[in-house]
Parts: structure tokens; sequence; C-alpha cells
């Protein structure tokens, strides 16, 4: 049973079918196998939030999920979010504001703050910084991150979006 | 790091998970939402031969409201049990809990029944279900036993649950009308293990707890329920009787040191968080010189 178990999946929309081993977690699959290298691995044990991404809608460590788990479920990375440009705003203001310095937190950090960005119209600074609060980041101290992710916000709500 | 190989088995029912328990006894470990697993095992701490996932087991997850209880399928996800009407209404403690484990996307995928099958001795589940007084159901082999949570949790990530058993829900009672709840711990970071943390349900009469069940985590190997308690029950609360009750507690606890406080930090943390709760069940400021937050 160690063996390389059959897994059929949605990534970024699109129909994938593979072998994979037991052990491979959510983010290597992704990355070693499929070779959307966006969604980053940093701590490996749930705690630096590199990794994040969407499965079925929620956001979840990937590392932190096998590949086997992933079987039927519908992936969301941050070449999908991207790419479909339902995040270009949010990345704009990430440039804008200096919110990334060398950039490996990037893609889960906008993952993260889309994801309180859709369920709350206008997030606080504190309840911003709540829910990023798992997303590690070593260069810029947060504050021009909030100030991003604020700024998005409150130009989504001008749009009615 | 990354795990170590393990052979993987998704188990199509209940039945099916005991009976692959049954024939790899500790080789084999219950994966779930894997929020505590995975890390043990990516660390190399924990190295199963075999991994009994038992995440299409739909009958195990969900909250069905009973005449007096909630019942709380294993598989149930913290951030089901942060949205639920049903334990915002009947168990409003766990509610206020939940916001203090981990992060969203942590409580996007960890379940009940993975947290306190765990029994990491600093989570805040195991002290909520001691405080509401909850049933764990467990199934084995040999069927179903319901084993009161005070009785379950035994140690550092031990519980009396037997590797050939599941657990399976958890059975929460509905407290009283005349219920009140505290929940507070002391963090260094937002979403990190609690250095001390306190989880208390009562029943308040006339400015009186009438009963009081305050259990702390983060002070011992598993949850911790005070005899000092008692001092502070069925009594008009004095500031005399509050501090009585804060210096007996102070000498019945012997927490432990490690990287984030010292053992005399951890009672000091305690006596704050008694003192506070003590004032916020009473609605009395008056009682707590460190505040009622």
């Amino acid at each position: 049973m160690t063996a390389p178990l059959p897994i059929s999946l949605e990534v970024n929309g699109e129909r994938v079918d593979a072998h994979v081993l037991p052990r491979t977690n959510l983010a290597d699959f992704l990355r070693e196998h499929l070779k959307l290298t966006g969604t980053h691995v940093g701590c490996e044990h749930g705690v630096c939030g590199a990794c994040t991404l969407r499965v079925n809608g929620d956001i979840v460590r990937s590392c932190l999920m096998l590949a086997v788990q992933a079987n039927g479920a519908s992936v969301e990375t941050i070449e999908g979010l991207s790419d479909s440009g339902e995040i270009s705003d949010l990345q704009a203001a990430f440039r804008e504001r200096n919110a990334l310095q060398c950039g490996y937190c990037t893609p889960a950090m906008l993952i993260t703050a889309q994801d309180l960005l859709k369920s709350e119209a206008e997030p606080g600074r504190e309840m911003i910084r709540e829910h990023l609060s798992g997303n590690y980041c070593r260069c810029t101290g947060y504050q021009a991150i909030v100030d991003a992710v604020e700024a998005t916000a409150k130009a989504r709500k001008g749009r009615g979006r | 790091m990354k795990a170590s190989a393990f052979s993987y088995a998704r188990a199509t029912s209940v039945g099916d998970a005991i009976a692959l328990l049954a024939a790899h006894g500790e080789s084999a470990k219950v994966l779930s939402g894997g929020q505590s697993l995975m890390p043990a095992m990516n660390l190399r701490l924990l190295a199963p031969e075999l991994i009994v996932d038992i995440g299409a087991l739909d009958e195990l997850r969900g909250i069905a409201r009973h005449e007096s209880f909630l019942s709380i399928g294993a598989l149930t996800r913290h951030v089901d049990l942060q949205n639920a009407p049903d334990i915002a209404a009947h168990a409003p403690l766990l509610k206020e809990a939940i916001a203090h484990v981990a992060h969203p996307a942590i409580r996007n995928r960890g379940t009940i029944g993975g947290s306190l099958a765990h029994a990491d001795p600093a989570s805040e589940l195991p002290a909520c279900m001691i405080a509401l007084n909850a049933a764990i159901v467990v199934r084995g082999p040999a069927g179903e036993r319901r084993i009161p949570a005070e009785e379950f949790f035994v140690g550092i990530y031990e519980t009396v649950l037997s590797s050939d058993e599941l657990l399976v829900a958890v059975e929460v009672p509905f407290p009283p009308s005349n219920s009140a709840h505290y929940f507070r711990e002391f963090a260094r970071r937002q979403g990190d293990y609690a250095i001390v943390g306190l989880a208390a349900q009562a029943v308040v009469e006339n400015q009186r707890l009438i009963d009081f069940r305050p259990v702390f985590f983060g002070l011992a190997d598993k949850p911790v329920q005070v005899t000092a308690a008692a001092m502070l029950v069925s009594k008009d609360v004095t500031p005399k009787v509050l501090s009585d009750a804060l210096q007996a507690l102070g000498a019945e606890l012997d927490p432990p040191e490690d990287q984030q406080a010292s053992g005399a930090m951890r009672r000091q943390y305690a006596k704050v968080l008694l003192a506070r709760c003590v004032a916020a069940l009473l609605s009395r400021s008056d009682l707590s010189t460190w505040g009622t937050a």
C-alpha cells in the first residue's frame, strides 16, 4: 500500500489525473508533479502559512494535507487566482504599497487576504491582522501588507464589488 | 521535513475503520483533518506504518440537536463549530474558544474529534469539553461507550482511547438557562498555543455561583480542574473570599516551566484568569484588581 495511488482532482479548473505516493503532501504534488511553483513551502508543519491555497473554496495549508486527500477536490493555487484576474487589484495594491520584498510569503498572503475580502466588505485593521496572523512575512513588518489589504477593501467597496 | 513513508487506507465505514485499527494496532494512526497529525509526521515525531483516513465518513460530520444535548460528529471542523447557530445558542463557550484555535486555514481542516483524540495539553477544546460536562462517544470492536470528558484525558497526547477505538462524536448537554461562561487565554501571538488558558461554565443565581466548572489548560499534562473553585460556590463572593480562593489556587498548582514561561509565571496567570473569570461571571468589576477582560 506504500505504492502510488491514483487520484483525480481539479486544479485551477482543469481535471488532473495522477498517481502519487501516500506521503506526498499537496504542496509537493503541485510543485513537483504539476510544476505549479507559486505555492511555496516554508516550515512544512503548518506554522508559516507560505503554502496556503484553496481547496473546495476554503483556504487550507497544503503542507498539512496529503495529495491523496485532495482526491475529488477542487484546488485553486495562486496561478489560478492570478490568471483569472480575481485578485489583480489586490496584487496591484501590494506593488503600490511595497507590501512585499522577497516575495516568498506573497502568494499565500494574497490568497489569505482575498479569503477575508470575500467575506468582509469593510474589514478593520485589527480584523485584517487577525486573518493574516497565520501567514508569516519576514521582510515587511506587516504594516504595508495591512495597508494594501485595507486599500483594496475600500476600493472594492467604492466600485460595489 | 517531510513525512516518512506509510501505507494509506481510506476507510469506507466506521466499521471498516475499526477493523483496520484492530488489525494494525499501535502501528496505525487515524487521519481526520490532519492539522495535528501531519505536523507531527512532517517533523518525524510520529512515523505510523498505516494511515487510516476517515475523511470520507460523512456519517461522522455535522451537529445534531437532541432534546437536551447537542451531538457533534467527530469530523465536524472548527470552522463549522464557529458558524453553527446551534453552537452559538447551546454551547457559546465553544464558539468563543474556537476563535483562539490556530488560524482560519487550520480551522478549515481541523476537526473536533481530531483535536480531542490528539489531547494536546495546551489546546482549548479538551478543557471546554470538561467545562461543558460533555461525553466523548467512542466505538470499537466491542461496541460503543460514552466517556465523561473529565475521565477521557490521561496525559500529554494521551487519552483512554485504545488503539482499536475510534472517537465518533461528543455529546454536549444544554446548559441551564441561568448559565454563564468565560473563556480567555494568554498567548504570545494570535493563534499560538496558550501559555495558560481558562474555560469555565457556571450557573449564576442571586449573584452567586451555584455551579462552577473552571478548567485550566496549559498548566499541566492535561486539563486541570481545581479544588479551590469550590471555595467560591454558593456564597457571597467578597474580595476576601476571592483572595483566599486565589491563594488556595496558587498553592495547589505546580505548573511546568518551558521556553514560553516559568512555573511561577503560569501560576500567576492562572490566578489572574480565575479572578477575572469570577468578576466577569458575577458582573462584579470590584472583585478583580486585574480587570475583568
